[in-house]
């Protein structure tokens, strides 16, 4: 821990002065799961899902974290703010997902703070396929972490939206897009429901459905469950900002989906 | 070999004293001022992007006079301070105390041991649940504790004067900054003429963070 102040950090000349994690490398706080190979049974965060509507971006993620065959926590949260105009969603091995998710928001918080200017979207989206990147020998030994990231650009005026696989790939997204164990479900019912400018209303029922049919098929998604007041988190990032869209606004949604699922 | 001069330490003190407070009083002075709902902080400030007052962390906000790199320097070294110590514990362990200490331990030390003393004057504001904080370090890492305001830089107790008068606890933002303004003004040099003004809030009607830069319509016109 730092008891004097880090006046002189020592730079290696191309670590831009304002980067967080070149911070934490020097003072041995970078989090690190180094481990012999061999399986663990970590937590995983299971299904994610992202789409683009009329004003801006919806993220979506069921709340089931699952160890083997085990339901480890029912209430895992996946989708979380970056910053105040772009949100990310995690999926793969919970702790760590977490703990990136951590870095990533103080990295660009730090960013911000130091330079007096915001990263750019594609600046934030670069970052964290870098991030990804870093885990890769750990994605080996089966602890991979794969987001989504989405945010407005205040320079096109729009949402945009990007995906990751687990080499730290970044790919733009154009309509939607899915990650996690349920992902490809979701994908598939996105696929036909998903339709060009649609209001907030529609984009939560669509998102819902989506991870409703995924908890169907893939026993590691776990879909709303009204009985214990669980609903996924869902998220919007507009022109206005991150908003987190609230249980008792979602409850009504989620129990008609359920209510009129075949 | 040549023994050196003996320099008796009142005198080597006195001197670098000197020399420090010289150069912040050629500076415009930053005045800190606790209002109703926040803390206000402001000052004169010629440049639109060389800024003088800084966010360091949720509700911990900087001010520095004197010379720019310097006080740049010890911005930086705070956030860096603040969000490693953040980020490796919680949040709400970032302090200003802890950050106002760790300022003054280190210009203390540059004071003392450094070939030049740094010529900066630096506030930390921190805005409290239900109890603010002005932590004031001097040149020579001397820290105080302030209630109300503070004034740093310039010529500081000409201007405590008229604020001091015109100071009630609870004063509206746009009361706060009629004071303040008018306060620097009157006392400033008439033959140099008036820059732009530089003002920062933490409010805490904001959320988490709580550090607001003011933009130049919530400001009196500079004449």
């Amino acid at each position: 821990m730092i008891v004097q102040l880090p006046m002189a950090p020592d730079s290696n000349g191309i670590t831009p002065e304002a980067s967080f994690a070149a911070l934490l490398d020097q003072h041995d706080l970078t989090p690190a799961w180094n481990m012999p190979a061999g399986a663990i049974d970590a937590p995983e965060a299971t299904t994610i899902l992202a789409l683009r509507w009329a004003d801006g971006i919806l993220m979506a993620g069921d709340r089931r974290a699952t160890a083997g065959n085990v339901i480890a926590h029912r209430r895992v949260k996946k989708v979380y703010p970056a910053d105040d105009r772009s949100a990310v969603a995690i999926s793969g091995t919970a702790g760590m997902a977490i703990e990136l998710t951590k870095l990533f928001q103080t990295e660009i918080e730090h960013y911000e703070k130091i330079e007096g200017a915001r990263l750019s979207l594609d600046g934030k989206a670069n970052y964290l396929a870098r991030m990804v990147r870093g885990n890769l020998a750990l994605a080996f030994q089966g602890l991979i972490v794969v987001p989504l990231f989405c945010g407005y650009d205040d320079q096109t005026q729009t949402g945009k939206l990007y995906s990751y696989d687990v080499v730290g790939g970044r790919y733009d997204e154009q309509d939607y897009a899915t990650t996690g164990s349920g992902g490809n479900e979701a994908r598939a019912f996105l696929k036909g429901a998903w339709t060009e400018g649609m209001s907030q209303a529609e984009a939560i029922r669509v998102a819902l459905e989506a991870l409703i049919a995924a908890a169907e098929e893939d026993s590691a998604t776990g879909g709303p469950d009204p009985k214990r007041g669980i609903y996924p988190n869902v998220v919007t990032v507009t022109g206005q900002g991150f908003r987190e869209i609230p249980d008792d606004e979602l409850a009504p949604i989620a129990e008609a989906a359920l209510e009129q699922r075949p | 070999m040549t023994a050196p001069f003996y320099v008796p330490p009142e005198q080597l003190i006195k001197d670098r004293a000197e020399f420090a407070r010289k150069g912040i009083q050629r500076g415009r002075p930053i005045v800190v001022m606790e209002y109703e709902s926040g803390i206000l902080l402001i000052g004169e400030n010629p440049s639109r992007s060389l800024h003088k007052i800084g966010e360091i962390y949720d509700q911990v906000a900087f001010a520095g006079v004197g010379r720019f790199n310097e006080f740049e320097t010890l911005r930086v070294a705070g956030i860096r301070y603040a969000d490693v110590k953040g980020y490796t514990y919680a949040r709400a362990d970032v302090t200003g105390k802890g950050l106002a200490n760790a300022y003054s331990q280190a210009v203390g030390q540059i004071f003392t041991h450094e070939v030049k003393p740094y010529e900066v004057e630096v506030l930390v504001a921190e805005l409290g649940d239900d109890e603010n904080h002005l932590y004031h370090v001097r040149f020579d890492g001397t820290l105080r504790d302030q209630h109300g305001f503070a004034v740093i830089g310039g010529e500081e107790d000409r201007l405590l004067e008229p604020i001091a008068t015109g100071y009630r606890a609870d004063m509206s933002l746009d009361e706060a900054i009629a004071l303040t303004t008018s306060a620097i003004s009157d006392t400033g040099d008439p033959s140099v003429p008036d820059a732009g003004w530089e003002a920062a809030v933490l409010d805490r009607a904001l959320g988490r963070r709580k550090f607001r830069r003011l933009s130049p319509d919530e400001l009196p016109d500079a004449d």
